[in-house]
């Protein structure tokens, strides 16, 4: 048994704004993200717009028990529910299934500079270190860290109580969730599941990460495909996206206006070397069958990390020649775990309004993982 | 060719070919299940790090695996590695390095930790302060490339790729303490989607380090009776005080019954059901009447196409914590209807601990043993009943049993709850 997947809600928030409107108003004007360049000089990120919270978490009881990475994570899982027509449908969101792709940790900045410049002096540094963070962590902020707990806000504020579950590892966790959700509406395994993520680029503590790696441009900005002469890098990206997914006798029968159809999710990961991520995207491209260039559109998820980027870019001129192409990373940076799920929402909402009738969304992650997703009109 | 065995619900039915499995109690499920069924704890008192100012002082950390650099997830990966060994080994299938299915790997929430921000704060630092530009410009020197990776979320799961040549995109997942329970829910859904014939199913969690401690120990989780260390962990007692954090691994080849038979397969169980159920209630409690927790026992039963009248024996997610026992006896109850009282069910984690992550898939080895061994082991240190809590809970001294079907639970932070359904036999 297969059935047919479509996407009836899309709920998105970048640095180009809050909804799809914003994010196709930013591809029709080709205008690439904002970028900051001063908050964490050297480093570039493209920051989310503000948000009045409240239109989406009501209760300021709520807010304050996460960090931003959660806050962009369930304001954007309640657009994309507005979207469907499903918010306040009580009933379907207590079987409505969760996937979300999670980083975590966010840090007490505070907390840990203190304890760093502490420690050297320390006469005893082991207790030192449990003295302080046993004082001056916050109870709560565990829970604001934890990975599995932006699914977990995203039950206690939407009332989505299904079965949920979050994937981790970077961008690919992203592009797992929809494969996972869309082949089990497929195999009749569920019948509809909200899938997406967040990410904070905004912090330290991840800028740290991929700095250790020599991974992040910091350069003027420049377009991904452009940044390989100058050795390559990504800029982080903050935002969230998630999509209502939804088997095509389910949304029939509920009378939802579909936005695309998720004909097919495919992921790979192989062990990087030089050619390698190319190579699997080119499996991926095969496997999927049927990309027509000459109608269709490719939204890329090229991070501008130097070799991948360049392999993407020699697969996508053969295998798509002729096609449209949008780089996600000119436009809102990588956003990592939601980087895909973004892709595949642009993706949905371009071949809607008619730009073309397929679109082949694809995901390198700048360390592991290849993706590639087929959405078309219906 | 034979007409392919099928479930009540008409799908390939899932067997367990291979095991693997490390605790505090030890490496394998030899030693582990002869501790077990002894009623011997690993919970002692913690020599890893100083346990100065702490208010716990005591877990089941697994001290006979070292991890170079000494980190959560290079502990993680070993732990992983070995009861992947074991469990692959055990199956015979495929190749080395060539497993013929895909990976679903429960793995703790990657960070970076003290001693690395203590390096990269030394390489960075100028003056006598510390702060995260500190670290940026310790990063800055390049001489830390390697953390980068090691503190990817991905990157456990993808050397247990490497090793044992997994196929596909493998699956990095966190259900908090119902993550094992979870990988293996996502290979039995991939099997019976007939996406693949195998799979890897691993739980694995090394997080026992001053910070994560004293993060469930700030949310009042955790036990203080600190001595002796042994008697902490005490599910279902009335003087339960919160849970001990433990470490370990498990692993499970999962496969497609037809084709571990057509491959001559030893078959040491079947995963009949799954049920899971998302809690909105509050992030770190249980809805109070336990409905999340009931429906998802019923959903696995009902999954598994049985009645609660079929389950032998239950393995409590049984945490030691007041609210966690209280909640899952009064669901089990909701569940079982009075037969309860009559059905054993014994909490693993009396004797080693909460392994969180990897918790879910250790309980499913011990499960299966429990199955294949006829003997259930017991809930150990239980001295004092808690009258609210009328159930057998096996106390003390493990018992002789024929058991054909089990059912085991996990629940977790976050509104999590996951139940599976193991047995000997098809339903």
């Amino acid at each position: 048994m297969t059935r047919e997947v479509f996407i009836t809600g899309i709920g998105i928030v970048s640095n180009l704004g809050e909804g799809i409107e914003a994010h196709l108003a930013a591809v029709d004007a080709g205008r690439p993200g904002t970028v900051e360049a001063e908050r964490f000089k050297p480093h570039l990120v493209h920051p989310v717009v503000p948000l009045e919270w409240e239109r989406q978490i009501p209760k300021k009881s709520d807010q304050r028990q996460m960090e931003a990475w959660q806050k962009l994570g369930v304001y954007a899982a309640g657009l994309a529910l507005d979207d469907a027509g499903i918010k306040e449908d009580k009933a379907l969101l207590g079987h409505l299934h969760l996937i979300c792709a999670a980083g975590g940790g966010e840090r007490d900045y505070q907390v840990d500079s203190q304890v760093l410049t502490g420690l050297p002096q320390a006469a005893d540094p082991g207790a030192f270190l449990n003295e302080r963070l046993m004082g001056d962590l916050r109870p709560t902020l565990f829970l604001a860290q934890l990975s599995n707990l932006l699914a977990g806000n995203i039950s206690i504020v939407h009332g989505v109580t299904g079965a949920t579950r979050t994937f981790m590892g970077e961008e690919q966790a992203g592009v797992d969730a929809l494969r996972i959700a869309q082949a089990r509406i497929a195999a009749d395994q569920g019948d509809i599941f909200l899938v997406g993520g967040s990410y904070n680029a905004e912090r330290p503590d991840v800028l740290l990460v991929y700095e250790m790696a020599g991974l992040l441009w910091k350069d003027s900005f420049a377009g991904v495909w452009e940044r390989e002469a100058k050795g390559g890098g990504f800029i982080p990206g903050s935002g969230a996206a998630f999509l209502v997914l939804e088997a095509r006798d389910h949304a029939e029968a509920r009378g939802a206006t579909p936005i695309a159809r998720l004909a097919h999710v495919g992921a790979d990961q192989v062990r990087r070397a030089p050619g390698a991520a190319g190579e699997a995207l080119d499996g991926l491209f095969e496997k999927a069958g049927g990309f027509d260039a000459a109608s269709g559109l490719v939204v890329s998820g090229a991070t501008g990390v130097a070799g991948i980027t360049a392999e993407e870019k020699a697969v996508l001129d053969r295998r798509t020649d002729g096609a449209r192409r949008i780089a996600t990373g000119d436009l809102f940076g990588n956003m990592l775990e939601p980087q895909f799920p973004a892709g595949v929402a642009l993706a949905a909402a371009l071949v809607k309004r008619g730009d073309a009738r397929q679109a082949a969304v694809t995901s390198i992650g700048h360390a592991r993982g290849e993706g590639l997703a087929l959405v078309e009109r219906i | 060719m034979a007409t392919p065995h099928r479930d009540k619900h008409g799908r390939p039915l899932v067997v367990v070919t291979g095991m693997g499995v490390v605790t505090s109690l030890g490496e394998g499920k030899a030693d582990n299940w002869a501790a077990l069924t002894a009623g011997r704890s690993g919970i002692h008192r913690i020599s890893r790090f100083a346990t100065d100012n702490l208010r716990t002082t005591i877990a089941g950390t697994v001290d006979f695996v070292a991890a170079e650099p000494f980190c959560a997830p290079a502990l993680s990966e070993q732990f992983a590695l070995r009861a992947a060994s074991e469990a692959v080994g055990q199956a015979g299938i495929g190749h080395p390095g060539d497993f013929p299915g895909a990976l679903f790997m429960a793995v703790p929430p990657v960070e970076m930790e003290w001693p690395q921000r203590e390096a990269l704060a030394e390489a960075g630092r100028r003056n006598g302060e510390a702060d995260y530009g500190t670290l940026l410009a310790g990063a800055q020197t390049g001489r830390f490339k390697a953390w980068h990776e090691l503190f990817l979320f991905g990157t456990v799961a993808a050397r247990i790729q490497d090793r044992f040549g997994t196929k596909g995109s493998p699956v990095s997942l966190s259900t908090a303490c119902s993550s094992g329970a979870t990988a293996i829910q996502l290979g039995v859904e991939a099997i019976r989607r007939g996406e693949v014939s195998a799979a890897l199913a691993i739980g694995t969690d090394g997080s026992v380090n001053p910070e994560s401690l004293i993060r469930f120990s700030l949310l009042s989780a955790l036990s203080t009776q600190n001595d002796p260390p042994e008697e902490a962990a005490k599910p279902f007692s009335k003087n339960r005080d919160g849970f001990v954090m433990g470490e370990g691994a498990a692993a499970l080849v999962l496969e497609d019954y037809d084709h571990a038979l057509a491959r001559g397969a030893k078959i040491l169980g079947f995963v009949l059901g799954c049920g899971e159920k998302g809690d909105g209630f509050h992030r770190t409690r249980s809805s109070p009447d336990g409905a999340p927790a009931i429906a998802a026992m019923r959903e696995a039963i009902a999954d598994a196409g049985l009645t609660p009248d079929d389950i032998d024996y239950i393995n409590a997610h049984g945490t030691s914590t007041p609210e966690n026992d209280k909640m899952e006896s009064a669901g089990c109850l909701a569940v079982m209807g009075e037969r309860m009282r009559e059905v054993p069910i014994s909490s693993n984690k009396s004797m080693i601990g909460h392994t969180l992550t990897a918790a879910g898939a250790i309980e499913a080895v011990f499960s299966l043993l429990t199955i294949g061994e006829g003997r259930i082991p017991p809930t150990i240190n239980y001295k004092v009943p808690d009258p609210t809590i009328p159930l057998d809970v096996v106390p003390n001294v493990a018992r002789d049993a024929r058991v054909g079907r089990v059912l085991s639970n996990s629940f977790g932070f976050g509104g999590q709850n996951t139940c599976l359904v193991f047995a000997a036999e098809p339903a």
